[in-house]
C-alpha cells in the first residue's frame, strides 16, 4: 500500500470517495422523485408557469387577475415582497440608529428604556410578534364606521391604516424626482465643499444649499403647476374610506412586526459601534474644540459606522428573509403565491427551488450592493 | 437625611443634567405613569381572574381565567391529562441538565454522558412502551415539550455539523472546500420557510416508495440543516482566531490533521465563539416556532389552537403575552448566560 503513503494520493482518495458519494446521493433522490412524479401523475417542469392561476391575490402592485398566468402572481407576490423588504429596511435602520444612539443617553431614563425595547424585542419570536400585531388590527381595531383617530389624517381599523396623501397632480407624482435630484445636488455640494477646503481651509456649507436647492426647485414648480394645495383625506363613504393611502392589515402588521423586531438588533449593532471608538477620540476632539453634535458627526460616527456596516448587511438580509414570514398573516408575498400555487398544481420541487432561487439572487444582489458600500467607508490608508 | 440628598445629586446628574434631558425625564415619566396606569387597570382592576367565559366578555380588562383554562392545553398540546407528568419530569431533568452544564467546572466528558442518558431517559419517558408505561404516539406530542426537543436535538446535531462543515470550508481539499462553501452560502442566502416548505413536499418525494419519515422528525432534519450553516461560520470565526504559531507547534510535534485539530486548535477556537454559539443556539430556540407553518403542534401552534375554540374567542392579546413571557425566559436567559462569559472571557482573554 504504497500508494496511500502520500499525503496527496490520501486527499485525492478523500475527494474522489467524497464526490462519488455526492453524486450517488443526488441519483438516488433524483430517480425516487422521478418515479414518485411519475405515479401522481406531474409533468415536471415549469410549463406550469404560463398556465391560468385560477386565484385572486390581496394586494397587488401591478394589475392581477384569476385569469392570469402562475407567472404574472408570482412577479406579483415578488413586487410584494420587493415592497415591504424595501419600505421596513429603510425604516428599521433608521429606528435601529435612534435607539442604538439613545441607549448610550446620559439621560438614566432614556438609556434604561430602550434597553428595555432591545431586551424585550429581541427574545421574542418574530412569528409571535407578527400574530399578535395582526391580532391587534383584525381584533382589537374597531370597524371602519369607528375608526380611531389619533391623529389628524391617520385613521387605525380593522381593514387597516388610512393614511392622507397628496392628491393625484402632476406636480405631487413628479415630488419624488426633485427628492432624487436633491441628492445628486447634494453630492455635488460636497464635493464642491472638499475641494475649496483642500484649497482654503475653509469647508463649504453643504447641507444649507441642498435644502435652499430643495424648497427652491419645489416652489418654482409649484407656481407653474398653478398652486395645487389639496391633499387626498381618507373619508368615510358607505362601508369603506375613499382617498388617501390605504395599508392592508396584513400589510401593515408585517410592517410592524419586522421594523420593530430588526431594528432591535440594528440598534445593538450600531451601540456596539459607538462603544468601540476609543474614548480618546472624544477627548481629542473636545480638545479641537467640537462640540458634542459636531464629535458625534464628524469623528465618532464615522468610525463606528466602519465597525457597524458589516453586521448591518446581514440585518437588512435578514429582514429580507424574514419577509418570507408573511406567509403566516396572508401578505400575498412571494413565498405566499408560492405556496398557493404549490397546493393547486403539485409542482412541488420546482416551486420550492423557485422560492430558494428567488432569495438566493436577492440575497447575492443585496451583499453585493452592501460590500460596493462598504469599501467605500472603510478605512483607506495611504 | 442623607439619603434624601443622595437621591438629589442622583436625579441631579443622570435625569436633570440639561435643559433638554429634564424634558425628556419629565416626558417618559408621564408617559410610564399613563402606561403603567392603563396596565394595572386592564391587568387588576377590570381583569377577570375568577369567572367563566361570559365574565370575561363582558369585562373590559384581561382574561386571565382563559390561560387558566387553557395552559394545560398550550404547554402540553394532545398529550394525554393522565400522563402528563411525564413531560413534566422530561423539562425538569432538562432544565436542571442544563443548569448543571452552565458551569465552566462541569465542562468535562462525564457531562456529556449525562446528556446521552437524558436523551434515552426522555425518549423512554414521552414515548411509553416499556416499564408499564403506556404508549403515547409521536403526533400527540406537542406544546413546550415539542419546542425543546426540536431546539435540544437541534443543537446536539447541528453543531459538531457545523464543525465538520467549517473545517471542510477551510480544507485544502478543493472539492471539499467548494462543497462546503457552497453548503453554507446556500442555506444562510435562503429564509427557513423554504426549508420547512421542502421538508414538508420535497422530503417525502424523495424517500423510496413506502418508506415514510414521521413529520417531526422532517421539520427536526429541515431545522439541522439550517442551523449547521449559521454554526459553521460562528466555528470559522473561532478558527480564524487561533494563530499560525499553533498550526505549525502542532505539525512540529509531529501530530496529524486529526490529532492537530482535535488536541490543539478546536478546543481553544470552540471557547473563544462560545457567545456566538449561544447566540446561534437563542436564534435557533425562536425559530423552532415556525414549525407552525408544516401544521406541527409546538407551543406557538398550541396556543393558537387554544385561540380557535369557539367557547373562548377574541382573548388573542392575553394568550400570546403568556407565551411571549414563556420564550422571554428562556431566550433572555440564555442571553444573560452568553454575556457573563463573554466579560469572564474580555478579563480573562481565556475561559478556564
Amino acid at each position: 500500500m504504497n500508494f496511500l503513503k502520500s499525503e496527496k494520493n490520501r486527499e485525492y482518495l478523500w475527494q474522489v470517495l467524497f464526490t462519488l458519494s455526492i453524486i450517488a446521493f443526488f441519483t438516488f433522490i433524483l430517480r425516487n422523485t422521478q418515479s414518485a412524479l411519475d405515479k401522481q401523475g406531474i409533468a415536471s417542469g415549469f410549463s406550469f408557469l404560463s398556465q391560468e392561476a385560477g386565484f385572486e391575490i390581496g394586494e397587488s402592485i401591478i394589475d392581477f387577475f384569476s385569469d392570469d398566468t402562475y407567472q404574472l402572481a408570482l412577479l406579483s407576490g415578488f413586487l410584494n415582497t420587493v415592497k415591504v423588504a424595501f419600505i421596513g429596511n429603510i425604516l428599521a435602520l433608521a429606528l435601529g440608529f435612534i435607539v442604538g444612539v439613545t441607549s448610550l443617553s446620559d439621560n438614566y431614563l432614556v438609556a434604561k428604556l430602550s434597553k428595555f425595547y432591545v431586551e424585550s424585542i429581541r427574545n421574542i419570536p418574530l412569528i409571535l410578534q407578527l400574530f399578535f400585531w395582526y391580532s391587534i388590527f383584525t381584533e382589537v381595531f374597531p370597524s371602519v364606521r369607528s375608526a380611531l383617530n389619533p391623529i389628524g389624517g391617520v385613521y387605525l381599523s380593522n381593514r387597516g391604516l388610512y393614511l392622507v396623501s397628496f392628491s393625484d397632480h402632476w406636480f405631487f407624482n413628479i415630488l419624488p424626482l426633485i427628492g432624487i435630484l436633491s441628492v445628486v445636488a447634494f453630492f455635488f455640494f460636497k464635493k464642491r465643499s472638499i475641494k475649496s477646503l483642500e484649497r482654503t481651509g475653509v469647508a463649504r456649507k453643504i447641507f444649507l444649499p441642498t435644502l435652499l436647492f430643495f424648497i427652491l426647485v419645489s416652489f418654482a414648480l409649484w407656481l407653474v403647476a398653478g398652486l395645487p394645495r389639496e391633499l387626498s383625506w381618507p373619508t368615510l363613504a358607505g362601508f369603506n374610506f375613499e382617498g388617501g393611502v390605504h395599508l392592508s392589515p396584513e400589510f401593515s402588521s408585517l410592517l410592524i412586526g419586522l421594523v420593530l423586531y430588526t431594528s432591535a438588533f440594528n440598534a445593538e449593532i450600531v451601540r456596539a459601534g459607538i462603544l468601540s471608538v476609543d474614548h480618546g477620540q472624544w477627548e481629542a476632539a473636545s480638545s479641537l474644540g467640537l462640540n458634542k453634535n459636531q464629535t458625534l458627526s464628524l469623528i465618532v460616527i464615522p468610525q463606528a459606522l466602519r465597525v457597524a456596516i458589516p453586521p448591518l448587511i446581514s440585518q437588512v438580509l435578514n429582514l429580507t428573509k424574514n419577509s418570507s414570514l408573511a406567509v403566516a398573516i396572508g401578505y400575498p408575498d412571494f413565498v405566499s403565491v408560492a405556496n398557493t400555487s404549490l397546493n393547486i398544481t403539485g409542482q412541488a420541487v420546482e416551486l420550492v427551488l423557485l422560492i430558494m432561487l428567488v432569495y438566493l439572487s436577492i440575497s447575492l444582489s443585496t451583499s453585493l450592493v452592501m460590500n460596493i458600500y462598504n469599501r467605500s467607508v472603510t478605512l483607506k490608508e495611504r | 437625611m442623607f439619603k434624601s440628598k443622595a437621591l438629589r445629586t442622583w436625579c441631579h446628574k443622570n435625569l436633570f443634567n440639561s435643559k433638554m434631558n429634564s424634558f425628556l425625564s419629565v416626558v417618559i415619566v408621564v408617559i410610564l405613569f399613563k402606561f403603567l396606569s392603563y396596565f394595572y387597570a386592564w391587568f387588576v382592576t377590570n381583569a377577570v381572574w375568577i369567572g367563566d367565559a361570559a365574565a370575561c366578555r363582558e369585562a373590559s380588562g384581561a382574561c386571565v381565567v382563559f390561560i387558566k383554562e387553557k395552559y394545560n392545553f398550550i404547554l402540553f398540546g394532545f398529550y394525554p391529562r393522565a400522563e402528563i407528568y411525564r413531560p413534566i419530569l422530561c423539562i425538569v431533568l432538562l432544565l436542571s441538565l442544563v443548569i448543571y452544564s452552565s458551569y465552566e467546572k462541569n465542562w468535562k466528558k462525564c457531562t456529556l454522558i449525562l446528556w446521552a442518558l437524558l436523551f434515552l431517559v426522555s425518549t423512554i419517558l414521552m414515548g411509553g412502551g416499556i416499564f408499564s408505561l403506556p404508549i403515547v404516539e409521536s403526533d400527540q406530542w406537542g406544546g413546550l415539550p415539542l419546542t425543546l426537543i426540536l431546539s435540544v436535538v437541534g443543537i446536539f446535531v447541528s453543531y459538531p455539523l457545523g464543525i465538520v462543515l467549517a473545517l471542510g470550508r477551510r480544507s485544502k481539499m478543493p472539492i471539499i472546500r467548494i462543497f462546503s462553501t457552497c453548503y453554507i452560502e446556500l442555506i444562510r442566502g435562503v429564509p427557513m420557510i423554504s426549508l420547512l416548505f421542502m421538508s414538508s413536499v420535497m422530503f417525502p418525494l424523495f424517500l423510496p416508495e413506502g418508506v415514510v419519515i414521521d413529520k417531526i422528525i422532517r421539520a427536526q432534519i429541515a431545522i439541522i440543516m439550517f442551523v449547521c450553516a449559521y454554526m459553521a461560520e460562528v466555528v470559522r470565526g473561532g478558527l480564524q482566531a487561533i494563530p499560525r504559531g499553533q498550526y505549525e507547534a502542532a505539525e512540529a510535534l509531529g501530530l496529524n490533521y486529526f490529532q492537530t485539530m482535535r488536541l490543539v486548535i478546536l478546543p481553544q477556537a470552540l471557547k473563544v465563539v462560545i457567545p456566538p454559539t449561544v447566540n446561534t443556539v437563542i436564534g435557533m430556540f425562536k425559530d423552532t416556532s415556525l414549525v407552525i407553518i408544516i401544521a406541527l403542534f409546538d407551543l406557538m401552534s398550541t396556543m393558537k389552537t387554544a385561540l380557535k375554540d369557539p367557547e373562548w374567542l377574541g382573548f388573542n392579546v392575553e394568550g400570546y403575552i403568556f407565551i411571549a413571557l414563556i420564550y422571554f425566559m428562556f431566550c433572555f436567559s440564555m442571553g444573560k448566560y452568553s454575556r457573563t462569559l463573554e466579560k469572564k472571557f474580555n478579563r480573562k482573554g481565556t475561559l478556564t
